[in-house]
Order: C-alpha cells, then sequence, then structure tokens
C-alpha cells in the first residue's frame, strides 16, 4: 500500500486512471438519468416522483460511503502518519458535503409532494443532517489550524467519532417509526423493487461512485502538486535569505 | 399534483453539483500542474513535458 501512496506513485497512477474514471461515469450517469427520466415505469403509489429516486439514492450512497472513505483516511493519517491520506481526507470532506447536500435537497424535494413537507425531524433526515454539519466541521477543523498537521490530526480525531452517525443512518429506518421508507436495496436480500426501475437505479448508482472517486482524485492530485510547489517555494525562499 | 418541477429540480442539482466539483477540480488540477512546470528545476530535464503532464514531482 506504501508503495502506491508515495506521492509520485500516485500521480503517476492515479494520472492513468482519472480519465477513465471521469469517462464511465459520464457514460453510466448519461444512461441512468435518461432511462429513469424517460423510460423506466412510475411507481403505482407515488407517481413520477419515484423518478427523483435516480439521483436522491446515489447521492445518499455517497453521503455514506464519502463519510466511510474520510474515516478511513483518517485512520491511516493518526496510525502510520501518511501524508497522503491527510490530503485525501482534506479532499473528500468538501465533495462528501456537496453529495450530503444533494441528498438532503433532492430528498426535500421528493418529500414535499409525497408527505407534504419539505422537511420533518425524522430520525433518517435527521441523522443525515448530521452526518451534513459532521462534513462541515471536518471541513472547518482541517483548516483552523496555522500549522496544517495539527488541522490534520483534529479533523481526522472528529471524523472518527463522527463514524458512529454511520450505523445510526443506516438502522434508524429499522429502529424508530419513520416517516422515510425503509430500505428497498440490501446486500443479503432481493430487492424490493421492480426490475425495470433497479437497472437504471444501478447504472446511476454506480456512475455517480465513479465521478465521486474521479473529483477526489483530481482535487488529491491538485493538492499534492501544490504541497510540493509550497516546499519548493518554501526551500527556494529560505536558500534566497541573507546569512 | 404537478410533479414536473420537483423532477426537474432534482435531475438539474443531480447533474449541478457533481458538475461544479468536477470542473473546479480540473481547473485546480491544471493551474497547479502549470505552475509546478514553471517552478520546478525538474521541469528543464529530458522527458519533463511528460513528467508535468502526469503531475511533475517525481
Amino acid at each position: 500500500m506504501h508503495r502506491f501512496a508515495n506521492p509520485g506513485q500516485f500521480l503517476r497512477l492515479s494520472g492513468a486512471v482519472v480519465p477513465w474514471l471521469s469517462a464511465g461515469a459520464l457514460v453510466l450517469i448519461a444512461i441512468g438519468l435518461i432511462w429513469g427520466l424517460f423510460f423506466s415505469p412510475a411507481d403505482w403509489q407515488q407517481g413520477n416522483a419515484v423518478r427523483i429516486m435516480y439521483i436522491h439514492v446515489p447521492a445518499a450512497w455517497l453521503a455514506s460511503a464519502g463519510y466511510a472513505g474520510l474515516a478511513v483516511c483518517s485512520v491511516i493519517s493518526l496510525v502510520w502518519r501518511h501524508p497522503l491520506a491527510d490530503l485525501a481526507a482534506v479532499e473528500i470532506g468538501p465533495v462528501g458535503a456537496g453529495f450530503t447536500a444533494l441528498c438532503l435537497a433532492t430528498g426535500s424535494l421528493w418529500g414535499k409532494p409525497m408527505w407534504g413537507a419539505w422537511w420533518v425531524w425524522d430520525a433518517r433526515l435527521t441523522s443525515v443532517l448530521v452526518l451534513f454539519f459532521l462534513y462541515l466541521g471536518h471541513i472547518a477543523l482541517v483548516r483552523a489550524f496555522d500549522d496544517p498537521v495539527r488541522g490534520y490530526r483534529a479533523g481526522a480525531i472528529l471524523a472518527l467519532i463522527g463514524v458512529v452517525d454511520l450505523p445510526i443512518i443506516k438502522f434508524s429506518v429499522d429502529w424508530w417509526n419513520t416517516l422515510h421508507q425503509p430500505d428497498t436495496i440490501t446486500l443479503t436480500g432481493a430487492p424490493h423493487m421492480y426490475i425495470a426501475m433497479l437497472w437504471p437505479l444501478l447504472f446511476s448508482t454506480l456512475g455517480y461512485t465513479l465521478a465521486f472517486a474521479a473529483i477526489v482524485l483530481t482535487r488529491t492530485r491538485a493538492a499534492v502538486m501544490e504541497r510540493r510547489i509550497r516546499g519548493l517555494l518554501m526551500a527556494r525562499a529560505s536558500a534566497q535569505e541573507p546569512g | 399534483m404537478d410533479l414536473v418541477p420537483y423532477i426537474a429540480a432534482s435531475y438539474a442539482l443531480g447533474i449541478l453539483i457533481p458538475g461544479i466539483f468536477a470542473v473546479t477540480a480540473y481547473l485546480r488540477v491544471g493551474a497547479a500542474r502549470r505552475r509546478l512546470a514553471a517552478i520546478d528545476p525538474r521541469a528543464n530535464r529530458p522527458g519533463a513535458g511528460a513528467r508535468a503532464r502526469r503531475g511533475g514531482s517525481s
């Protein structure tokens, strides 16, 4: 793992992977959204409002998966003190917050016609809102210190504390009576969804996942280069200092 | 109830939010690459053009 986490190796590897991830993301998202919007059937109960699912579900998945990625980077950062994990964690934060905001916004847009309210203090919605605040807290904390390393450590600790929210999000619909529907797709059981709706959902979910990975890798590439630029400028400035 | 505004707004956000992140990431990496190529002493070595396109740090 350390071999691939070497900054130079990372730049070479990610430079080769990102174009393929981006192309795959564009194709899969286009297929998933066009299929979901125009060719998948309307729900017998919700009508055409179910088409919001093709945006909302991938955003919800990536809000949680992104935070899990942030937590993994935080463990690597705290245990092995690897600088690439620090940079990746910093870059995952805003992207994860963006997808969580997308999940909350599309949830509201789905909730208004179905429940008659933009927002309810339901366990699932509230726990996702907490996740959004955890992302914002992480973004603020890693930038709050003059010494970036102290910021990375503080952010990593916050990210690990916040992991407790992930099982709460997942099981909130089972533990409490919620207005939000229970999970329709699980890893262990058959999906409770018509197959003509499942396929476009899988396409859009996979497409958005590739897009998330491509965006985070590109941002991390930029962060690695910016760190090298800062290092070069500091070396140049110290070489020019008299005495 | 007319659902079109809700669906249209969801799809617009679903394209806009990831799109903005993608474009800003692409612009940021391009700017970092150009800046690094301008100040990195190793950028003048043979094969530096390809190295700069990959990120230029090794």
